[in-house]
C-alpha cells in the first residue's frame, strides 16, 4: 500500500478497480452476443434493444441510478425476488458493478458492433464450403477476425465504469470501504473544508489509470491487428 | 462418380431454370454476366437456396427441395474457389491450407505435400496471404478447396479477377489438377479460351437457361450458339494435334486429321497431344487451293453447315477431317463461292493468328 494514500483513499482506488474489472468481464460475453445480434441478425424489436442499449449514454446518469434502484432494489420488481434468494444489490459492491456495467455497456457493444460489421461474411462462407460448421466458423474466423474490436470495447468499457459517478451513486450511495468509488471518494473530499489535497491525490490516480488503459489498449489492438494483417 | 443438378429459383431480374449433368473432369459452365452462373454455383455449395431443386453427388443428396433435404454447406464437401480468394487473412499459408483438413472426415484424397508440389507454393507456406500477389492467392484458395477433401470442386470465375500474365501462370496447374485428380469440376467463366484449354464438357447458359451442353468442340463450333458466346468475334473452334516437329526457323509442325499445321513455337515435346484454339475470324475459306499466298496452313474441309447473320456477316461450320472448324466469312464472299453444306473448301489460317494462350494440353479423360 503506497504511504501517499491514506487507507480510505486506498479502499477507494482498490474498490474502483475491483468494480470495473468485474463490471467488464461480466459484460463482456453477452456484449458481443448483442454486437452481433445488431450487426448480423434482422429480427422483431431489433430497433427496440439498439434504444434499450443505448439509453444509458443518452438519459441523466441519476436517472439511470434510480431506474435501478426501482428495479433492482430490496422492494424493486427484480430486487425482491433476488431479495428471497439471498442476493441484495442496492447499497452493495456488487450493484455499483452492476451500475457500472450497465453505463460501459454502450460503449462496449458499439466497438464491437463496428469490427463485426468490417468482418467480410464471404470469409465465413469459404469457411463454411471446408466443413466448419457455424460454431466453429465463429471459434477460428469470426471471433479472431473481431479480437481487436473486443479489445478495444472492453478498455473503453473499463475506462468508462472507473469513471462512472451518477447511476452508482444514486443506486448504492456513497459508503467508504463499501461502495465509495474513485469519483465517489472524490466527490465525499470535496465536500468537507480542507479536502482538496485528497481529492487531487485520487484525481492524479484517475488521470494514470484512465492514460495507462488507453496506452494498453491501443497497444494490444496494434499488435492483435498487426499479427492479423501479417504486415 | 456423376453429380446431377436442377435448379429453379425466381430472382427479380430473371428466372433460373437449369438442369445438367456433371462427368468426371471438368465442366464448364459458360455464359454472359447475368446468365445464372454464380447462383448455381452458390446453390450447388449451399450458399443459397433455390425455389425448387435437387442436386446428387452419387448416391448421396445434397438437395432435394420436394423431400425438405438441404445440407448445410459444412456437410456437403464442396471445394470452393470463389473469383476473390477469400483466405483467412489472420492464417498463415499452411494454416489456410490445413484449415479444410480439420473437419474432413477420413484421410482420403491428395496429401499436403502433393497439393504443395502440384501448385508449386512450398515457398510461400509461412507467409500471410496479404503479403501475396494475385495469382500466388488464388493458387493457395486452389489448395486449400482441394485439401478439405471434397467431392466436387466448385470454381466460381477463379482467374476473373486477374491479368493476362497472372493467368498464363495458373492454367497449367488448372490442367495438372484435372489430370492429376479424380474429382467433377464444375468451373464458372465466361472466357472462351480458358475453356478451351481446360474442360471437356461445356453447358452454355443464357437468361438462366441452358442452350447447349455437350463436349467443348462440338458446342463451340456451333454457328447458331456463336451470338451467346460472346459474340461473333469470339467464336472459334476447337481441333486436337500432337506435336510432330520443331522446325529450325521457330515453327512448331503439329499433326491434325486433316494434315499438317504450323504455328509458332509451342513448348511441348514432340508427341505431346494439344487443344488449339483457332477464332472464327481468322479462318479464310478458298474454294480452290490457293497458290502464292503467305498463310502456311491451307487444309482441306467439306462445309458442315451455313449460318447467315443479321449483318453482313455469315458463320461456317467445316468438318476437318475429326475435328470441327468454324470461319467468320461475309454473307457476300458466301454468296459468291457458292457455298452450300457439302461444299469442299480449303480453309486458311495465318500461323501467326494463333495465340499461345490458345493452346493448351487436352483433359486425359476419355
Amino acid at each position: 500500500m503506497p504511504d501517499w494514500l491514506s487507507p480510505d483513499e486506498w479502499r477507494a482506488v482498490a474498490l474502483s478497480l475491483r468494480v470495473s474489472l468485474w463490471a467488464t468481464f461480466l459484460s463482456l460475453p453477452l456484449g458481443i452476443l448483442v454486437a452481433f445480434a445488431l450487426a448480423r441478425r434482422q429480427f422483431w424489436g431489433k430497433q427496440v434493444l439498439n434504444g434499450l442499449v443505448h439509453l444509458p449514454l443518452i438519459l441523466p446518469p441519476v436517472v439511470t441510478g434510480y431506474l435501478l434502484l426501482l428495479t433492482f432494489g430490496r422492494k424493486g420488481f427484480v430486487g425482491q425476488y433476488l431479495d428471497m434468494m439471498g442476493v441484495v444489490l442496492a447499497f452493495q459492491w456488487t450493484g455499483a458493478v452492476l451500475a457500472a456495467a450497465v453505463m460501459a455497456f454502450p460503449l462496449m457493444v458499439r466497438a464491437i458492433r463496428l469490427s463485426v460489421e468490417a468482418v467480410d461474411a464471404k470469409v465465413e462462407q469459404a469457411a463454411s464450403t471446408l466443413g466448419a460448421s457455424p460454431m466453429w466458423v465463429f471459434a477460428t474466423i469470426t471471433l479472431p477476425l473481431i479480437l481487436p474490436g473486443i479489445i478495444v470495447g472492453a478498455v473503453l468499457a473499463f475506462a468508462k465504469a472507473m469513471g462512472e459517478f451518477g447511476a452508482t451513486i444514486t443506486f448504492v450511495a456513497n459508503i467508504p470501504g463499501q461502495t465509495q468509488t474513485l469519483p465517489s471518494a472524490i466527490y465525499a473530499f470535496l465536500q468537507v473544508p480542507g479536502g482538496d489535497p485528497q481529492a487531487f491525490r485520487l484525481v492524479l490516480v484517475s488521470i494514470f489509470v484512465a492514460m495507462a488503459a488507453l496506452v494498453l489498449s491501443e497497444w494490444a489492438s496494434k499488435a492483435v491487428a498487426r499479427r492479423i494483417s501479417g504486415a | 462418380m456423376t453429380v446431377q443438378v436442377s435448379l429453379q429459383h425466381a430472382f427479380d431480374a430473371f428466372a433460373l431454370d437449369v438442369a445438367f449433368e456433371l462427368p468426371a473432369g471438368v465442366t464448364a459452365l459458360f455464359g454472359p454476366s447475368g446468365a445464372g452462373k454464380s447462383s448455381v454455383i452458390k446453390a450447388v455449395a449451399g450458399l443459397m437456396r433455390p425455389d425448387q431443386g435437387l442436386i446428387r453427388a452419387g448416391d448421396q443428396v445434397l438437395l432435394d427441395t420436394d423431400k425438405g433435404i438441404n445440407l448445410p454447406p459444412h456437410r456437403r464437401r464442396i471445394g470452393c474457389v470463389f473469383q476473390d480468394d477469400r483466405l483467412f487473412p489472420h492464417l498463415t499459408v499452411r494454416q489456410n491450407l490445413s484449415y479444410g483438413r480439420w473437419f474432413s472426415p477420413g484421410k482420403g484424397g491428395v496429401s499436403f505435400d502433393q497439393v504443395v508440389a502440384m501448385l508449386g507454393i512450398a515457398p510461400l507456406l509461412a507467409r500471410r496471404p496479404q503479403t501475396l500477389s494475385g495469382g500466388e492467392r488464388q493458387r493457395v484458395a486452389i489448395g486449400r478447396a482441394l485439401l478439405s477433401n471434397p467431392q466436387i470442386l466448385a470454381m466460381d470465375e477463379p482467374l476473373a479477377a486477374l491479368d493476362e500474365a497472372r493467368k498464363a501462370e495458373i492454367l497449367p496447374y488448372l490442367e495438372h489438377l484435372r489430370d492429376q485428380t479424380q474429382i467433377p469440376i464444375l468451373y464458372v467463366s465466361h472466357s472462351v479460351s480458358e475453356i478451351t484449354r481446360l474442360a471437356g464438357k461445356v453447358v452454355v447458359l443464357g437468361k438462366g437457361r441452358v442452350l447447349k451442353a455437350g463436349p467443348v468442340a462440338e458446342v463451340f463450333s456451333d454457328p447458331n450458339l456463336s451470338p451467346w458466346l460472346g459474340g461473333v468475334r469470339e467464336a472459334g473452334s476447337v481441333i486436337t494435334a500432337t506435336v510432330a516437329a520443331q522446325e529450325h526457323d521457330g515453327l512448331t509442325r503439329l499433326h491434325t486429321s486433316a494434315g499438317p499445321l504450323w504455328l509458332p513455337r509451342v513448348d511441348a515435346a514432340i508427341g505431346a497431344a494439344l487443344r488449339v484454339r483457332i477464332a472464327a475470324q481468322d479462318v479464310m475459306l478458298a474454294v480452290q487451293r490457293p497458290e502464292g499466298i503467305s498463310a502456311l496452313n491451307i487444309l482441306p474441309a467439306t462445309v458442315v453447315s451455313l449460318r447467315m447473320g443479321d449483318g453482313p456477316g455469315a458463320m461456317v461450320q467445316l468438318r476437318l477431317g475429326e475435328d470441327l472448324l468454324l470461319a467468320r466469312i461475309t454473307r457476300r464472299s458466301a454468296m459468291h463461292l457458292g457455298l452450300t453444306v457439302g461444299s469442299p473448301v480449303f480453309a486458311v489460317l495465318k500461323t501467326v493468328a494463333v495465340a499461345p494462350g490458345d493452346i493448351g494440353a487436352p483433359p486425359i479423360t476419355p
